[in-house]
């Protein structure tokens, strides 16, 4: 089956830096996949690149099989929502309706709801939104065009915790009934790690993680308690952040823990504490997970989430 | 990862639903040849993708505790409940006895000591539930 995205070797510099360096994925079709990485670390340029509204300097990007710059059936079949996307000087439901003309599978119904859980009125004017009102048009949009492909670049500046779990409500609501490809950049990883079946970590322009988010986690543990005991334990293993106070020591395994190790761990009076999705996409960038997920793919661990990587 | 109904870090998610399926066929909760939710109920409720869901529920259908029938969805099999409270009396030594004697022994509480707590918590359990 062709893969709702592909990239291939892509590559975008600009005169003093390079934003992407020999970019490589695919992403499988109807999965939610996490576009995650520090600010500047060349997000938005891949997500422009997708969407068809910049080119690269070298390499290629496919969506649904084409290449998607001023390719219309393509186009039609993605929508693409910015941080801060600027809207002409229109009323809220006039931007909904030109949606509606562009978009095939467009949902008026949803779209209406939408904007009634977010609380922006269809007749007021775009300009005179809130920047979290403004956001929540972009999201309307982004779900009610049920585009195959679907791209969020940090759709909520300005939104509050509350809007955003509407937001993440209804994307799984509508996803359930109408599954389709959506790739959703966000640096708030740990609010929205569940979403994601798989999960891509960009630093520097460069793809340093790429998998199943089942796979991450549980792939690094913290480990605290008398300095003997956590030494044993993490004897021969890879490991980060040590650190001791007096008897008590605590660092980080990386690779998964048996249920021997776990029972060893409990009976010399360790603490086992699992790392949150991002902590460890923090620690992606250092490449230190490298051999724990290589580990996991030769055990042959169930992912259902196959990629070829970068 | 906060407004998560009841999961946690570190387990892998698909785990967890199933985990928490298994519990509720044990407790009677969802009881044979029940309805068991679908993979989109289970999505919305624990707010997480429904391909997750999907995986918990297949790791009990793998395991013959879950049955397919056709167009309707997934139902508890007959005799999972015995199963899986079986298997529950067999991992109890490990997963509570053994850490109560090993932090027992950790706070210098001596196994007749232990009994003895055991004994008289228990008494006290009895007595509150008459």
């Amino acid at each position: 089956m062709t893969p709702a995205i592909s990239v291939a070797g892509l590559t975008r510099r600009y005169r003093d830096h390079t934003a992407l360096d020999d970019v490589s994925f695919t992403i499988p079709g109807k999965t939610i996949t996490g576009l995650l990485g520090r600010n500047g670390a060349g997000k938005t340029t891949l997500l422009r690149i997708l969407a068809g509204q910049e080119f690269p300097s070298s390499g290629s990007a496919r969506i649904l099989g084409a290449p998607p710059a001023e390719n219309e059936d393509v186009l039609r079949r993605m929508v693409f929502v910015r941080e801060d996307q600027s809207y002409p000087d229109i009323r809220v439901g006039q931007a909904l309706r030109a949606a509606s003309w562009f978009y095939p599978n467009w949902d008026a119904a949803l779209a209406s709801s939408l904007l009634d859980d977010f609380g922006v009125r269809a007749d007021k004017a775009v300009k005179k939104l809130s920047r979290g009102q403004r956001s929540a048009l972009g999201i309307t949009i982004g779900l009610a065009a049920r585009a195959d492909v679907t791209l969020f670049d940090e759709p909520y500046a300005g939104l509050d915790a509350v809007a955003r779990q509407i937001f993440y409500d209804r994307l799984l609501a509508d996803f359930a009934e109408f599954p389709r490809t959506v790739l959703l950049s966000t640096h708030l990883i740990d609010e929205a790690a569940a979403l994601f079946e798989g999960v891509i970590v960009i630093d520097r322009g460069r793809i340093v993680l790429d998998a199943a988010a089942d796979v991450l986690r549980g792939v690094a543990t913290r480990v605290s308690g008398p300095s003997l005991a956590v030494d044993a334990l993490a004897e021969g293993r890879p490991v980060w952040e040590q650190r001791r106070l007096g008897s008590q020591a605590s660092v980080v395994i990386v690779g998964p823990l048996s249920q021997h190790d776990r029972e060893q761990a409990r009976s010399s009076g360790l603490d086992l504490t699992p790392l949150s999705l991002q902590q460890i996409v923090v620690q992606a960038a250092t490449g230190v997970l490298a051999p724990a997920l290589e580990a996991e793919a030769e055990t042959g661990f169930e992912t259902g989430f196959e990629r070829t990587s970068a | 990862m906060p407004e998560m109904a009841g999961l946690d870090e570190g387990t892998p998610l698909f785990v967890q639903v199933a985990d928490m399926l298994a519990g509720q066929i044990a407790d009677g909760g969802l009881a044979e040849g029940e309805r068991v939710p679908s993979t989109n109920e289970l999505a919305a409720f624990y707010r997480i993708n429904p391909a997750t869901a999907a995986k918990g529920i297949n790791v009990l259908a793998d395991d013959g505790l879950l049955e397919k029938r056709r167009g309707i969805g997934m139902f508890v099999a007959a005799g999972a409940r015995a199963r899986l409270l079986a298997r529950r009396r067999a991992e109890f030594t490990q997963r509570y006895v053994k850490p109560l004697l090993t932090e027992a022994a950790r706070l210098g509480i001596g196994t007749d000591d232990l009994t003895a707590l055991i004994k008289e918590a228990g008494s006290e359990r009895e007595g509150a539930s008459l």
